[in-house]
This record gives structure tokens, sequence and C-alpha cells, in this order.
């Protein structure tokens, strides 16, 4: 029997292509199209006036210069609100390029087409736009206060408020022996993938149909849209996602303007138009995320059990909304984490601002919900002079599942389908060393060292409905073709899914061959995003690998004349079980579903020895079937599952410089079975990195008139293998019930807390409570000199 | 008023990229890394920040690792550029620098791999048997937003071994 592939360090199937330049990234595609460049706006809030752009078109090579005007019907109108919510008051969505108004430095105003990006650029260097100025509102702080209005003719900058609750969190708060009340805040960063966005479009005019390249991370929504927004029929746009550099959400929103604009221009001009973004304007004009303004209000007894959270949040959404409220939603849907919290109140507000529209990043929203709450943690634990991991053992769910009372980012209400808590926290105390930290902390002091250990434990939402599907198809060679509607950006799905669809059919893994992100086989898919494509699309696989599977017994069983329950596959062969003498490969059943009378190949010739003659009074296909050996399934589940994991820190802080060193990382993981730990235990390292990122390093530095200050890799910084600690891992394996594989999802896990982790050790290395992330080392020398001086206190 | 624009200066050029010799025109401001991607069409090497500091566009020349996308075409001339695809194009055969990264996990996305994998080629025939510590030096000027290096880290070392084996056979 083949061993299950399922749950094996499977090496890479991408990789071998990757390594050796034959990766197919968006900007690799049509080298000869001609180019766009867009103008953008430099002020954060101005009218725009006038634009004059006689000049571009005397530069030799444009060919065309495109303002909102130009944009043909629906694509002038303003850009989709993809995800409606009940809580969105005033949803306010940008243009494709900009109409009479700019809301955001970066916002895009006019497109220049030319022969090459070199010339097309040129040419917008030469485009002169007149504004009249207004003052910016930039920052939670600014945009609250409501005394300047991002958006004309509403009252104030909310875009989004909402309350959600659970119990009577007042008589939970009154009651309790002891209250607590934190203010913090938390960083705006963004997901910076490698590669930027992109877009090749190409119009056949002959076919009157649009095809597009694009680096999303949801093709088909992407092919919606196009073709909703240029007004053409669904069957004549298809979306390619070729490789995609890493993505991290900011691909998910769509259209992104550019996409828009390109393709406009390139049914007009009838030709391929393409646009590959720089990392100035990936800066500038692609999404950031993250940055809250948050309080916590928390009751507690003696023993630091939680009896009432209410929590209010402020979050800065930027200058439109098209992605709708996932970020903060998620926020307030995941501050419970894995604890028991018998009354909880939340309200948010998201806010407008004159900066780049805020849409998910790896960990959506729920890296800001750890903040708050693991925060609340050290407090109480703090306030109590019990250890951080006490408290939380006393709070921890314990019963699954446990529902939470709250509707999700699915709409469905969000319950902890899974886990152990217990277990992990021991886990993580033992590969950390916990509780022999002391120890190590006074044989640091006598050295003149300051350290500190600190963690954050934290839950995810993952495996987000509604759908995602699976197409499996046999080639008469044995080679078995699977398509997911997902794209893909580095989550291994070539392999995975792979393996997935070889155990179920029971055929070596070298014959499965993985394609992703092409909505010409698979029109319906989601898309990547949220931890979801192992759940969805891994269970979507399996399904119809099972489809096939029964197909392929069903015809063995008919030439081998057997019942198809006493057949098995294995290595791509169909047998009678325990009689291997009987038998064929799947490779013939194969040809046996095609009733084509061709023989093209050494298969079709070989599968004449079982093809039975067919009965003259029935038709070669029975009703209700299909030739080929080919099936389609999807996948719906009723609701998330819910990840979970800790992570624990051991930093270093000069006591000079306020320099800060992570010298431990440590990560206890449950996402359920893993489908290839190697890869699981990628995505750990690499969200790891991210959050180590978002703790130290990364900050969108705007000043008060809305520049961006920091738009460079020079001067935005994101950790080098300098800066990264190595990750210590453990996992548990707590199956899902919600899924026939079990899985949870993993993509996010190593981001999440990792922010929150550091900032704990960091206040217990240096004995000052931290309650703002990213911290540097020179807001840390400035903290303690502020404490010093008795400014900052323990608690509030 | 607009003033008339000219058609830009180019060159006629000379490059000898992975072992073949190519004659070109380029214009004079083309980035080194434009050309190699859209004039050669070798697009192993990727753009990722055009400003010097991701690594993604490192190519090597003559045997030293550079940024691509910090030079002209035009000064390319007369020095011998190895791309990724010149280090090794197929993927049946990958090189050791490239198994290495394969048995390591050291690649997500792929997008960075090309210009880690020309910078440690370059490196471990300078140091053929480095620490880990070095290992983390020699790929520090490397941005990868997937991965967060461990696996970077490992997959350097594996080469360094994985070359001298190969020497020794
Ligand atoms: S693209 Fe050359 S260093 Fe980033
Ligand atoms: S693998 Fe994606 S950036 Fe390095």
């Amino acid at each position: 029997m083949t061993t299950r592939l399922f749950g094996q360090k499977i090496t890479r199937r991408e990789d071998p292509r990757l390594l050796t330049g034959h990766g197919r990234y968006v900007d690799d595609v049509s080298g000869t199209a001609i180019a766009a460049a867009f103008v953008r706006s430099p002020h954060a809030h101005a009218d725009i006036l006038d634009i004059d752009v006689t000049g571009a078109l005397d530069v030799a090579g444009v060919i065309a210069v495109w303002t909102h005007e130009d944009l043909p019907g629906q694509a002038a109108e303003r850009l989709p609100m993809l995800i409606p919510h009940p809580s969105i008051v005033a949803p306010h969505t940008g243009y494709a390029l900009a109409r009479d108004h700019v809301n955001f430095v970066g916002e895009p105003i006019v497109m220049v087409i030319a022969e090459n990006r070199y010339i097309a650029e040129d040419a917008a260097n030469r485009i002169e736009v007149e504004y009249s100025f207004r003052e910016a509102v930039v920052g939670v702080e600014a945009s609250r206060e409501g005394t300047r209005i991002v958006h004309e003719g509403m009252k104030d900058n909310v875009a989004a408020h909402i309350v959600q609750d659970v119990g009577d969190v007042d008589a939970g708060l009154e009651g309790a022996p002891h209250v607590l009340e934190l203010d913090l805040e938390f960083e705006r960063s963004a997901c910076m993938p490698m590669e930027g966005k992109g877009v090749v479009a190409r119009w056949d005019p002959g076919e009157e149909s649009l095809e597009v390249h694009s680096s999303t991370q949801t093709s088909t929504g992407l092919r919606a849209v196009l073709a909703a927004k240029l007004e053409i029929p669904l069957t004549r746009v298809e979306v390619i996602t070729p490789d995609v550099g890493g993505a991290f959400g900011v691909k998910i929103n769509h259209p992104w303007p550019e996409e828009l604009a390109v393709a406009c221009a390139a049914r007009a001009l009838e030709t391929t138009v393409k646009w590959t973004e720089d990392r100035r304007e990936h800066f500038i004009s692609s999404a950031h995320e993250r940055a809250q303004t948050q309080w916590v209000k928390v009751g507690f007894d003696d023993e630091g059990r939680i009896l009432g959270l209410d929590v209010k949040f402020w979050h800065d959404n930027g200058a439109y909304l098209p992605y709708g409220v996932i970020v903060p939603l998620n926020t307030s849907t995941h501050i419970m984490g894995p604890y028991v919290i018998p009354a909880f109140r939340v309200e948010y507000w998201s806010l407008y601002t004159n900066t780049v529209m805020v849409t998910p990043y790896r960990g959506a929203g729920r890296a800001h919900a750890v903040f708050m709450m693991e925060r609340t943690m050290d407090a109480i634990a703090a306030e109590l002079g019990l250890d951080r991991t006490e408290v939380r053992l006393r709070n921890f769910v314990r019963d699954f599942p446990h529902p939470m009372g709250l509707r999700m980012q699915d709409g469905a209400e969000g319950c902890i389908d899974s886990g152990d808590f217990v277990t992990s926290m021991d886990k993580l105390k033992s590969i950390v060393g916990w509780d022999e930290f002391e120890t190590y902390r006074e044989q640091a002091r006598t050295e003149g060292r300051r350290v500190g250990i600190g963690l954050a434990c934290y839950i995810e939402s993952t495996g987000a409905g509604p759908y995602e599907g699976g197409h499996i198809e046999v080639e008469s060679s044995g080679r078995v073709n699977v398509w997911t509607g997902l794209t893909t950006h580095g989550q291994a799905h070539a392999t995975v899914f792979a393996q997935i669809v070889a155990d179920e059919l029971g055929v070596p893994l070298e014959t499965v061959h993985v394609k992703t992100g092409d909505t010409r086989k698979l029109p319906y898919s989601v898309g990547t995003w949220g931890s979801r494509g192992a759940v969805m699309a891994g269970n979507a696989l399996h399904l119809t690998a099972k489809k096939v599977r029964q197909k392929a017994l069903r015809i063995a069983g008919e030439s081998l004349e057997a019942d198809p329950e006493d057949l098995e596959i294995d290595e791509g062969m169909i047998q009678v079980k325990g009689d291997p003498s009987a038998s064929m490969p799947l490779a013939a059943v194969s040809v046996l579903s095609n009733p084509l009378r061709y023989a093209f190949d050494e298969s079709a010739r070989a599968a004449t020895q079982f093809a039975k003659d067919s009965a003259e009074d029935e038709p070669s296909i029975g009703p209700g079937e299909q030739p080929g050996l080919e099936e389609q399934e999807f996948f719906s589940p009723l609701r998330s599952t819910v990840a979970n994991g800790m992570h624990a820190a051991i930093v270093e802080t000069d006591p000079e410089t306020a320099d800060i060193r992570i010298l431990r990382y440590c990560v206890v993981h449950d996402c359920g079975p893993m489908v290839n730990p190697l890869v699981v235990e990628g995505q750990v390292h690499g969200g790891v990195a991210q959050g180590v990122g978002g703790a130290l390093y990364e900050k969108m530095a705007y000043d008060a008139d809305g520049q961006l200050l920091n738009a460079s890799f020079m001067d935005f910084l994101m950790p080098f293998a300098s800066e990264v600690p190595h990750v210590e891992t453990d996992h548990l394996e707590t199956p899902s019930p919600l899924n026939p594989l079990g899985i949870k999802g993993a993509g996010e896990a190593g981001t999440i807390p990792a922010a929150t982790a550091i900032a704990s050790a960091i206040e217990d290395a240096e004995g000052i409570p931290i309650r703002s992330m990213p911290l540097d080392p020179s807001t840390l020398w400035h903290m303690r000199t502020n404490h010093a001086a008795g400014e900052l206190n323990r608690s509030r | 008023m607009t003033e008339d624009i000219g058609t830009e200066p180019t060159s006629n050029i000379r490059l000898a990229v992975n072992g073949t010799l190519h004659e070109l025109e380029v214009p004079d401001r083309k980035l080194l890394s434009d050309v190699l991607r859209q004039d050669l069409e070798l697009t192993g090497t990727h753009v990722g920040c055009e400003h010097g500091v991701c690594g993604a566009c490192t190519v090597q020349l003559d045997g030293e690792p550079v940024r691509s996308c910090l030079m002209f075409a035009v000064t390319a001339q007369g020095h011998e550029i190895t791309t990724v695809e010149g280090i090794g194009d197929d993927p049946e055969n990958p090189s050791d620098v490239q198994q290495a990264f394969i048995d390591c996990h050291g690649l997500q996305c792929g997008f960075c791999t090309p210009g880690f994998v020309t910078t440690i080629d370059a490196y471990i025939d300078e140091n053929p048997n480095p620490t880990e510590e070095e290992a983390r030096e020699a790929v520090s000027g490397n941005l990868c937003r997937c991965t967060g290096y461990q696996n970077i880290v490992s997959a350097v070392c594996r080469a360094a071994e994985l070359r001298a084996e190969g020497a020794s056979q």
C-alpha cells in the first residue's frame, strides 16, 4: 500500500521552476505590450481645477492620455463597495481616475499610455494639474475630532460604527473587585510583497473579448467586476493569475483603479496594455493596514478571572472603504481570544482620513485584537502579582465547541470549534523555559544585561466560506490535472493540493499537476486570503477526488466484473482488494470513460483489452453521465474554523542605547492536522518575520499634511535576515469538526500575536508599561526617561 | 508652450550574458535589469524596488553580485553577466544552490529567490564552509517578505555542502 501523503514533509514541487528563472509573474507576461504610467496626486486633500496634458502629447512614443472624462460608462462611476456591512454608515469609494477631487497622496488622476514605461513616465512628468488645497485629515485623532471632514457632505469622518455585546457588561464591571483601564495604540504598516501589483490586459477585437493577467488574490472576483465595469458579457472576460510574488492581503482588493483603467485602455486601443507598479507607487497608492487607537476596561476577581470586558476602538480606514470593514470587524470579533469572558461589549468607529486606504494585511484585524486582550492579561497579572501564564490558564476556554456569541466576518456566529489551550500553554512554557527564566534573568543581570520574557495567545477564524471548488481530470496518459480557483502566492498549492488528491485517488504524487488562478477552467471561486486556502480548496479537492475515484471504480468494476466496493486504487492501478491479478490502470479507465473510437495513444490501445461490447439497445453514455474521467465539486462550510496558537519571546534591551534584540522566539501552533508540516512551518516562520517587522520597525510615517515620509525601502524598514530571530516551533493537532479533513488555517498564524508577544517581553525587561507598537530604540529610550521622571505608570 | 521632445539617445552595445554575446540597441538610460528582462527575455531577474535595497535584481558581474536595477545596461559592456538562468535553467537539473533551496524550503512565492541564488552562488565560492552566523550575514543584504530567513540561512549552509560534494566527485 502506498503511504499516505497527507502529513508528510514533502519538498515543494513548484520550487525547481521558480528557482531556475521559469517562474511567470505578471510582469513576465507579454514583454511587448505598450505601457501605462499614472500621474498621482501629490496632495492629500485637494480639488482638481484643471489638468493640462498638452505637454505629454508632444512626447514621442506617447499613444494616449486619459483623464476621468475618458473613462467609458460604468468605468467612470465610483469603484464598488465590495463587502457591504450593516455597520457602514457612509460608504465612500474612489474612481479609477480621480474626478474633480483627490483624497490622498498617490491617488491616480491621469493615465498615460506609451510605447514603454520610460516614455510613459516622461510624459506623465509633463502633465500639469492645478489644485485648490484643502486641509488634510491625518491620523485617528484628527479624524475623531472631526473639525475637518474628509468627504464633503458628511458631518463627521465616521465610515462605520457598531456595537456588539454578550452578557451584561456593566453589571460584570460593577461587581468586579478589580477594574483596570488601558489606552493602547497599534501601528499602521503595510503588506509590502516583494512583487508589486500589476496588470496586463489584452483586447481581442475579433472576439470582442478581454484577457487579463493580474497579480490579484481573486481572479474570479476581478473577472466579474471587470465585466460589469466594462459592460461586456462575463463570458468575454477571462482573468489569469500567474505566479504571484507575495500578496499578504494587499492584492485582495479589486478592481484596483489601475486594473480597471488599463483594461479600458486595452479595449479602446484594441491592443495589449501593461502596468507594473513600482515601489514608490506601491507605498503611496496600495493599501496599508493596522492603525488603531484602543481603550479597554476590564473587571476581574482576586484570581484574575475576567468578569467583564468593555472595549472601544477607533480604526483609521484611510480615504476610501472599497473593501468594507473586514479589518475592524475582525478586531472586534477576535478580542475575546481563547478566553471565557462572561460579559463583553465592543464598540468601534471606522474613520476616514486623507491617507491611503486600509484593507486587510496578513492577520487582518486580529493582530490588533490580540494586542488589546493580551496587554490586558499582562496588566491583570501585574495588578494581582500573578504569573502571566497563570492568569491565562484561569481564563482559558476548556470546553469545545465554544460559541462566542458574536457575528464574524462570514456573517455566521463565531464558535471555537476545537483546541486544547492548556496543553498548548504547557508546550510553550516548556520550549521557552518559562519557569527557569528568573534564574536566567538573574544571571544576565550579573553580566550587566537586561532581558525580559513575554507571551501572547490568540485565536483566528480561518477557512471562511462561502465556498471553494475543485476540478480534476484524469488524462488517458494517467496524468491527473487539478484546478483550483484559488490564486497562489507562495502557499505551496501545487504541492499540498497534489498531496490531498494523490491520497484520495491512489496515484503517485508525480502524476498530479495543480493549476491555480485561471478563470477559464474554474470560474467559481472566492480567493486566497484569511488562511482559507488549505481549508477551503483542500477540502473541495478532497471531495472532488472522491467523486473521480467513485466514477473510476464504477467503470473499472464493469470491466473487471467486480463490485466497486471490492476495488482499491494503489499507485495508479485499480485492483480487486487482495487480488492484484485482476487489475487495470487508472489511465485505462480514463480511456474507457470516453467512448470515443480513436486510439490516440498507448493507453488507448492498451485499454481495448478492458473494453466491453456496448449493449445494442443502450447509448454509449447513459443518462446523467458525462464522458471523461473528470469531475467538479465544491465545499461550503457551516462557519469558519478557529485555529489558535501561542507565542513567547525573550528579548534583550540595551541598558544604554535601548536597542532591542530578540534572543528567542517560540511558537506553539494548532491548525489541526497538517497537510505538509514543512509548509506549515514555513508559513509560521514567514508570519513571525512580518510580525517582528510590525513590532520593531515598520511604521508609515505620515506628516500632518498627509505626505508619506518614508515611501522607500531605505526609510520604511523591513527586517533582513539580521533582524529576524530563529523561530522554534511545536505543534498541536486538534482536528476541526467542521470539514472532512479536519484542518484549520495557518497562513496568518505567525504574524497575529508577534508584536504583542514582543511588547510583553519588552515590558518585562524594562518594567515600563508598553501600550503602543511598534517600538523602536529611540522611542524606548525616551520612554525610559519619562518613566524615570514618573510620567509613565505601570497601569492607569 | 510646449517644447519639442526628440527621440531619446540610444547606443549599440554588446552584452555578454550567461556565456552568450548579444548585440543590442538600447536607450542609454535603460537599466540593466530592464534590458535583461525585456530585451533578452531573461525574466528570472526580478525587480522589487528599483532603488537598490531589496536585492531581487541581483546578478553576477564578472562573478560578483551586483544590483542590476542600479546599473545602466550600457555600462555593463565588457563584463560577464550571469543571471539566475545562467546558474541553472533546467528545473530537472538544478544547480547546487538551487537544490539547497528545495531541500531547505528556502522560498515561498519565489520572487526574491533569484536574487538570493545569484548572491549565494558567488558567496560560497568565497567562503566554502560558512558557519550559520556567516551564512546569515551573507544573505542579510537581500529582502524576502515570505520565508522568514531561517530556511534561507540553512540553504546557504546546505549549498556549501553540496558544492563541496560536487567538487570532490
Ligand atoms: S530591485 Fe534592485 S535592489 Fe531592489
Ligand atoms: S519567497 Fe516571497 S519574497 Fe522571498
